[in-house]
């Protein structure tokens, strides 16, 4: 890239005059050499003991900024005058100099204590709030679907029907994958430890038993918390801000069961399914790594599977499921509906959403956890 | 015969299957205001885009101030922008930056300022564009919506722009606001010497402030001409958009307040 041209400045010469000194200006009076002219113009004021004045008889072109430079000058030097402006020079300082009102930047801020304190008691606050609208909200749901169960229309069970294949069929590729290769990690890095002592062969009660009982449920959640909230908050989220919620609202139609319901039900229905398929995909994985890796045979893999694994375990397992469907549902369409007044929000909400998603997943689990262990069921 | 600041030859522009464009001419003329009129979805925005750099077109030429818009290299874009300001529909703030700061990111991008004229800079364009002092600190979402065009119009006008272009500067603004924004772009126009190329469907609009009505219609210009002229021309969709019941009351609406809109112009022939 060739140097760049030295900057042009706009030419000032100060001369003695009939009436005081006078400035005059060369060139032009524009944005681009308005740093130079302001400092430059500021030099040759400075100084002075008579009155000045600026001459504009040689000036080619003039902006705004040019403009304001001028009227700043004459503002700031009271008895300066001004001569031989063009009439487009006079037109623009009498547009600046009825602009001549100097706002703020940035809003003025608070003492960083003050906001941060601020900031705590706002999410405080938020919280707490956010807790109840989404105990509202639960409580909305299932009045809504004790609603739906008494009128004449019943369940939305085409919406349904669509639901469990966005949710379910289409996410079967990606939690698939996505278990088998836990089930093939799970048992080479239980087979490292477990050599140790010469138990290779308990791999698979720790597939077996870890995926039925815990990883295949909670990690099908956490996906399905992943896809499906955060698509449950964007598309209501996008309903809500384009008023179609409110249409809905005025054509008689109850939000809730049109779009909380169907999405409720069928990932009601869609858990249990996807975390039985992903527990017997984590289970192909870590079987294939057993005949692999550990020479077991798939047939002594399957018997030994029956042996250790408790069809306890297997129910405990899929007793989780709905309901964490159903909190990943309701959570969803939760923020959906909290989406208020511009395109941002709805990112803001579909970040929660999965976040609250799979952290209260997370939490129920380990009730589940306590309470099956407290009935026995270890 | 000064040389046309605008000059588009032989614009086509295909969006798939759908022509929007084919064989369209325009030139715009130093200092003159242009309103850009057409149906919906005949392609007034895609003209605009297209004459911005922001639609590249299948086929045709599209200069400004004697440069080929399309095609340049970085510098020679932004060499290009900067002499041009875009008021967009939504006004297109930048929504994590007060308004004093939307006015300043052209300076900042183009021009080494100091910090405190480049604040004098802002506040007096925000004056200018006659908002409060007290909005220069706001965030766009604290605005309304005319206050929001007119904090756009500030940073559309940053840099002192030769040319402006305006989508739908006045769709949803009450009318009193509409009509204040006519009288200001208006004279802003004749105080900064500027070219406005303005797309509306604002009839009063067009009737308060433009020079000229150039009519988008079967995807090229069908008329360009000052208003009263193109009453007279006989194409059913002009006949029917000027001597409509909206068109004749945006007429008859101009004798009302020519007063207002006039005076500039008289400044200007003066």
């Amino acid at each position: 890239m060739p140097a760049a041209p030295p900057k042009p400045r706009v030419e000032i010469t100060r001369l003695p005059g009939e009436q005081g000194e006078v400035i005059s200006l060369l060139g032009r009076l524009t944005v681009a050499r308005a740093a130079g002219l302001e400092s430059d113009l500021a030099l040759a004021m400075a100084g002075d003991t008579g009155p000045v004045t600026l001459d504009l008889a040689r000036v080619e072109r003039m902006d705004t900024v040019g403009a304001w430079i001028i009227h700043k000058t004459l503002r700031d030097n009271p008895g300066t005058s001004l001569v031989n402006a063009s009439e487009q020079a006079a037109r623009l300082l009498e547009e600046v100099s009825s602009a001549d009102r100097m706002c703020a930047i940035r809003p003025a801020l608070a003492p960083f204590w003050q906001r941060e304190l601020a900031k705590l008691g706002f999410y405080l606050i938020q919280f707490g709030q956010t807790v109840l609208a989404g105990l509202a909200f639960i409580g909305g749901t299932i009045a809504g679907g004790w609603r739906a169960v008494r009128s004449r229309r019943g369940f939305r069970w085409n919406a349904v029907l669509v639901q469990v294949e966005q949710t379910g069929v289409n996410a079967l590729g990606i939690i698939g994958l996505m278990s088998f290769l836990i089930g093939i990690v799970l048992a080479q890095q239980g087979a490292v430890q477990l050599r140790q002592f010469g138990a290779d062969v308990y791999v698979i009660n720790l597939v077996g038993r870890a995926t039925f009982r815990e990883l295949g449920i909670l990690l099908t959640a956490i996906m399905v918390a992943g896809r499906s909230a955060s698509a449950f908050a964007a598309q209501i989220g996008s309903m809500k801000l384009a008023e179609e919620v409110d249409a809905m609202r005025t054509i008689g139609l109850d939000p809730v069961q049109v779009l909380v319901l169907p999405r409720v039900i069928a990932l009601i229905i869609v858990m249990p399914l996807l975390a039985f398929y992903a527990s017997v995909l984590s289970v192909v994985g870590g079987g294939l790594y057993c005949w692999l890796a550990l020479d077991i045979p798939p047939a002594a893999f399957v018997e030994r599977l029956r042996e250790v694994v408790p069809m306890s375990d297997f129910l405990i397992g899929q007793s989780k499921a709905p309901v964490f469907g159903a909190i990943i549902a309701i959570i969803g369409c939760f923020q959906g509906f909290q989406v208020s007044g511009n395109a941002e929000s709805v990112g803001l909400r579909t970040t929660l959403a999965v976040v609250q998603a799979i952290f209260l997943v997370i939490v129920l689990d380990a009730m589940f956890a306590v309470f099956y262990s407290a009935l026995g069921f270890i | 015969m000064t040389e046309p600041i605008i000059k588009v030859t032989g614009l086509e522009n295909r969006f798939g299957e759908q022509v929007v464009h084919q064989g369209l001419d325009l030139e715009v003329m130093p200092g003159e205001i242009i309103g850009i009129v057409g149906g919906s979805g005949s392609g007034k925005s895609v003209l605009m885009r297209s004459v911005i750099g922001l639609q590249i077109p299948t086929a045709g030429t599209v200069e400004v101030l004697g440069q080929a818009v399309h095609g340049l290299d970085a510098d020679g874009t932004a060499d290009l922008t900067r002499q041009w300001g875009v008021l967009f529909q939504g006004g297109a703030l930048f929504s994590g930056l007060t308004v004093a700061e939307n006015v300043q990111v052209p300076l900042k991008e183009y021009y080494r300022l100091p910090v405190a004229l480049m604040d004098e800079i802002s506040a007096f364009k925000i004056s200018m564009v006659g908002l409060p002092i007290e909005a220069g600190p706001k965030y766009p979402a604290e605005l309304s919506g005319g206050m929001k065009k007119r904090a756009a119009l500030a940073r559309a006008l940053a840099l002192d722009p030769r040319l402006l272009f305006l989508d739908e500067p006045t769709a949803g603004l009450d009318p009193i606001a509409a009509a204040a924004f006519d009288i200001l772009i208006r004279t802003l126009a004749d105080a900064m010497q500027l070219t406005v190329f303005l797309i509306t469907h604002d009839l009063d609009t067009l009737h308060a402030i433009c020079d000229r009505v150039a009519v988008i219609a079967d995807r090229r210009i069908i008329a360009n001409a000052p208003i009263a002229e193109l009453v007279a021309l006989d194409h059913p969709w002009i006949q029917e958009y000027f001597s409509g019941p909206r068109g004749r009351a945006a007429a008859a609406g101009l004798g009302r307040s020519s007063s207002a809109v006039a005076t500039p112009r008289l400044q200007k022939a003066g």
